[in-house]
């Protein structure tokens, strides 16, 4: 399925969640969606007949500099071997997100580890905690303007 | 033996405290040596040398070179341990090991204790053996380390049962439980042996003794209360040193004594294969700990190759197929019994 | 003095609900933690197992133990080549694969075209940590079985192996080989003539493994019908490599996403059948890895036929210069499907770079494949998932 067609179809059906694509020019079309819809989309991706994304590759939390943080999505179809990317704009003041573990499962790890890193929250997860740092970090470590603390529970932190 | 001793020493609580003291003398080199002896057969059969340096020729100074460190080695025991039960364990497990040499047939002439239920108590006393892991288990404050001796205690206590009924299979032949009569009821050539003998139900006994007594000194492929990959060290995850040492100790004791019994009641004894030639109480002696050593090989042989079974299914291969096949000997021996003049 | 059974039980403390668990133990309960010191989590894994007896009520694992922080690494690297070594360090098993990985998507983003020799050699060598980390993973799984010995077998063929490597790069498991655009050494000049030996001595010892292990009755029974992963569940959790087809899915990016020169070879993708057992089952998954080896060796002759002459660091740029894009590129380590996500802005140093690792997604399926297990058994399905704490932490 060509990226146009399946813009066309994501278009028809949540015209106000798609908020911009590009289609051209990158190895596998991107679309940004609204963040309150994004889980509504999803749903939708993967059990729409054409379409059919079955699995969710990749979740990756951004940093865009500027207080500007994101999500990254990289679906793929095993059924049909196409890949589509959808990306997620959130602000640092306001980094609510909606959460897919709903619709595929392995987004409760890497939602988990996003939440972890970026500080990014995403409403709806059963069971949000950090999953990499120790459970009582303080700071979200891949931010752009992340300083490493000096003291972790009485201990110096070294370097 | 005994007599001699009386009439040398005249205090009979001397002689007989000396009498223990005697299987010690072979338990203690035997486990040095049957430790040098698995790592060297465990490393041949995984493509290696094992020891090789130390004391020279294949390194054969290697546990007494490992006995010297764990002596050395600090005694920790956990905090929140009970430490009476702690300490105590290892000799009651030694113990229950220990004790079955009391009655086992070395030779001819030589008998710790010549009684007429001779099996009865082997089999008696080295149920003993489960109290002390379930004490080394609790005492532990580990929760893996009561994994280990809970499923200990339920293996042991259920495959008692197949050894004794297959161990009733040959005692229903002989008429007794006294093992130097045992012993010579199989005198002659190798095919008096009773392992040949009412053919096939008592190799059918022999085989079902063999594995239940596997289970019974926890080894491969029944080795879940030790089980190294899964519960670290099992009931003896919080030994070291010297109480680690015993535990090690009873357990080739207990491999031994088992091995003995098998030898005995299966395979002759102290009896020569030959017959008449080779036989004597010296060369008794030699063809009893020969046949004792290559059941031990077996034993290693088979927990180098074959993986471990799970707890329901070791319980599954005692109770629903060890049981039924040795009932199916019993029948089948007593009936032959009964029926030939 | 008090006696240590009152001790105990004054010391015990119900928390009011589990993180994780999301809800407070019952009576009968007890929770007992595969620690992060344990013999079979290979690696440094936190199993939290709520018990009931020897049943398995509930499986939460706790990751981070061997965390290194290897994304923020890459943002404050000079250049795009000074990754590899840290990449190697992930899957520490199988490091030749990272670096594929890594060296394929940064070619993708910047346009590199790699000589034919290079990916060549780059096919070998990623087909022989294919086998090199199967070994491993055999052999310890083995081990975890309790069979001790077939671990040793496989030890002993992976130092032929690692015998190779260290002729060709110098190193026997961290290598910083496969660079951006070539290789760092070129392979030795009697490599052809070592790689076929080598062929030649494996196959019988994949048939040696699967009398003494495979075919075991005691291993069947211990894995056969345990830790089964349905496949519409598998895809759902984006599981891949071994654990994917062992579920019956025959999805494998060599031959259904081609990248560098698969497309080439003539190979199969084992499949799990559910021959002894439930299709999905542990011992789909282990065979399905002693049938990848075989192929990996199929793969391996094949390749070593082709190989084209050539220098293997013409296309290395002195610099990189990158212009701003992103890239996601997905390859098949032997540990399933690893992604690279890179992210450019035109600056010399990567901005952002996100690895999706299998051993991390394969592992977040864990808790749903040990419903109603008992305790050996996890251990036996932990085993069957083959993770590598380096790369399910970073």
């Amino acid at each position: 399925m060509i990226p146009q067609e399946m813009y066309d179809i994501l278009r028809a059906e949540f015209d106000d969640a798609v908020l911009g694509a590009q289609l051209e020019g990158v190895l596998d079309p991107e679309l940004t969606v609204s963040p309150e819809r994004v889980q509504d989309v999803a749903r939708f991706l993967r059990d729409e007949q054409n379409l059919q994304f079955d699995t969710l590759m990749c979740l990756t939390g951004m940093d865009y500099t500027g207080g500007r943080l994101g999500v990254v999505y990289h679906l793929a179809s095993i059924k049909w071997g196409h890949k589509i990317v959808l990306k997620t704009e959130l602000t640092a003041e306001q980094p609510h997100c909606r959460s897919v573990e709903s619709v595929w499962k392995t987004a409760n790890w890497h939602e988990r580890e996003a939440f972890d890193m970026f500080g990014i929250i995403f409403d709806g997860h059963p069971d949000l905690r950090r999953i990499l740092n120790p459970y009582d970090w303080e700071g979200y470590p891949l931010r752009k303007d992340y300083r490493v603390p000096e003291f972790y529970n009485g201990m110096r932190v070294p370097y | 033996m005994r007599e001699f001793l009386l009439e040398v020493l005249q205090i009979e609580i001397l002689v007989y405290a000396l009498m223990a003291i005697v299987p010690m003398l072979w338990v203690v080199p035997f486990a040095l040596f049957a430790v040098w002896w698995e790592r060297k057969i465990s490393a041949h059969m995984q493509d290696r040398l094992g020891p090789m340096r130390t004391g020279g020729w294949h390194g054969w100074a290697q546990t007494i070179a490992d006995i010297l460190k764990l002596i050395q080695k600090e005694d920790i025991i956990p905090a929140l341990a009970d430490r009476k039960l702690f300490k105590l364990a290892p000799y009651v497990v030694f113990a229950g090991s220990y004790a079955a040499y009391a009655a086992i047939p070395f030779s001819a002439a030589y008998i710790g204790s010549n009684i007429n239920i001779g099996l009865f108590y082997i089999i008696s006393i080295t149920s003993i053996v489960v109290v002390g892991l379930l004490m080394a288990g609790w005492a532990s404050n580990n929760k893996w380390s009561l994994y280990g001796a809970m499923r200990a205690a339920a293996q042991i206590v259920s495959y008692e049962v197949p050894v004794i009924l297959s161990i009733l299979a040959v005692v229903m032949i002989v008429g007794t439980f006294d093992l130097q009569e045992i012993n010579r009821a199989q005198s002659g050539p190798f095919w008096n042996w009773f392992v040949f003998q009412k053919f096939p139900f008592l190799f059918l006994a022999a085989l079902i003794y063999f594995l239940s007594s596997l289970a019974e000194v926890n080894r491969t492929p029944f080795d879940i209360p030790e089980a190294e990959s899964e519960l670290v060290g099992g009931y003896h995850t919080e030994y070291g040193g010297m109480r680690f040492a015993m535990l090690f100790l009873s357990e080739y004791a207990n491999m031994f004594a088992v091995s003995a019994i098998a030898a005995t009641l299966f395979f002759g004894g102290w009896n020569s294969p030959f017959g008449e030639t080779l036989s004597g109480p010296w060369w008794g002696a030699f063809w009893f700990f020969s046949k004792g050593m290559a059941f031990i090989f077996v034993q290693m042989w088979l927990r180098w190759t074959l993986p471990r079974l799970r707890v329901d299914q070791l319980m599954y291969v005692s109770w629903k197929v060890l049981i039924p096949f040795s009932f199916v000997v019993i029948l089948g021996v007593g009936f032959w019994v009964m029926l030939s003049p | 003095m008090e006696h240590a059974a009152t001790q105990m039980s004054g010391y015990v403390s119900r928390p009011a609900t589990i993180p994780g668990l999301g809800r407070q133990l019952r009576e009968h309960e007890m929770v007992i933690s595969m620690g992060p010191q344990h013999p079979s989590t290979h690696g440094v894994l936190r199993l939290e197992l709520v018990v009931d007896g020897e049943v398995v009520v509930d499986v939460i694992p706790h990751l981070g133990y061997l965390h290194r922080c290897f994304e923020k690494h890459c943002e404050h690297m000079s250049n795009y080549q000074q990754v590899i070594p840290y990449a190697d360090r992930m899957d520490y098993v199988a490091a030749m694969s990272n670096e594929f990985g890594y060296a394929v998507a940064c070619e993708k983003l910047f346009k590199i075209e790699v000589p034919e020799r290079v990916e060549y050699i780059r096919v070998i060598m990623a087909e022989f940590s294919r086998i090199v980390s199967h070994l491993i993973a055999i052999g310890t799984y083995g081990m975890d079985i309790g069979a001790f010995t077939p671990f040793l077998y496989c030890m002993r063929d992976r130092e032929h192996v690692l015998d190779i490597f260290e002729q060709t790069c110098g190193a026997r498991l961290l290598y910083n080989y496969m660079w951006v655009g070539g290789l760092s050494h070129d392979v030795p000049p009697d490599f052809a003539d070592k790689v076929k030996a080598f062929c030649k001595y494996f196959r019988p010892n994949i048939k040696e493994l699967n009398d003494l292990l495979s075919h075991n009755k005691i291993f069947i029974d211990r894995t056969a019908n345990v830790g089964v992963l349905p496949p519409e569940v598998a895809i759902n959790y984006a599981c891949s490599g071994p654990v994917l087809r062992g579920s019956g899915v025959k999805w494998d990016l060599r031959k259904n996403d081609p990248y560098s020169v698969y497309d080439r070879f003539d190979f199969e993708i084992p499949v799990g059948t559910g021959k002894v057992g439930t299709v999905g089952d542990c011992w789909d998954r282990y065979m399905v890895r002693v049938r990848e080896m075989e192929q990996s060796v199929n793969i391996i002759e094949q390749a070593i036929d082709q190989l084209p002459s050539g220098d293997v660091r013409a296309a290395v740029p002195k610099r990189i210069r990158p212009e701003r894009g992103e890239v996601y590129v997905r390859t098949e380590t032997p540990k399933g499907e690893l992604g690279y996500y890179i992210v450019s802005d035109g600056t010399p140093s990567p901005y952002r770079v996100k690895v999706k690792s299998p051993c991390f997604v394969n592992l977040s399926a864990l808790p749903a494949m040990s419903r109603g297990a008992m305790i050996a058994d996890i251990v036996a399905i932990l085993g069957s998932i083959d993770i590598v704490l380096g790369e399910v932490d970073r």
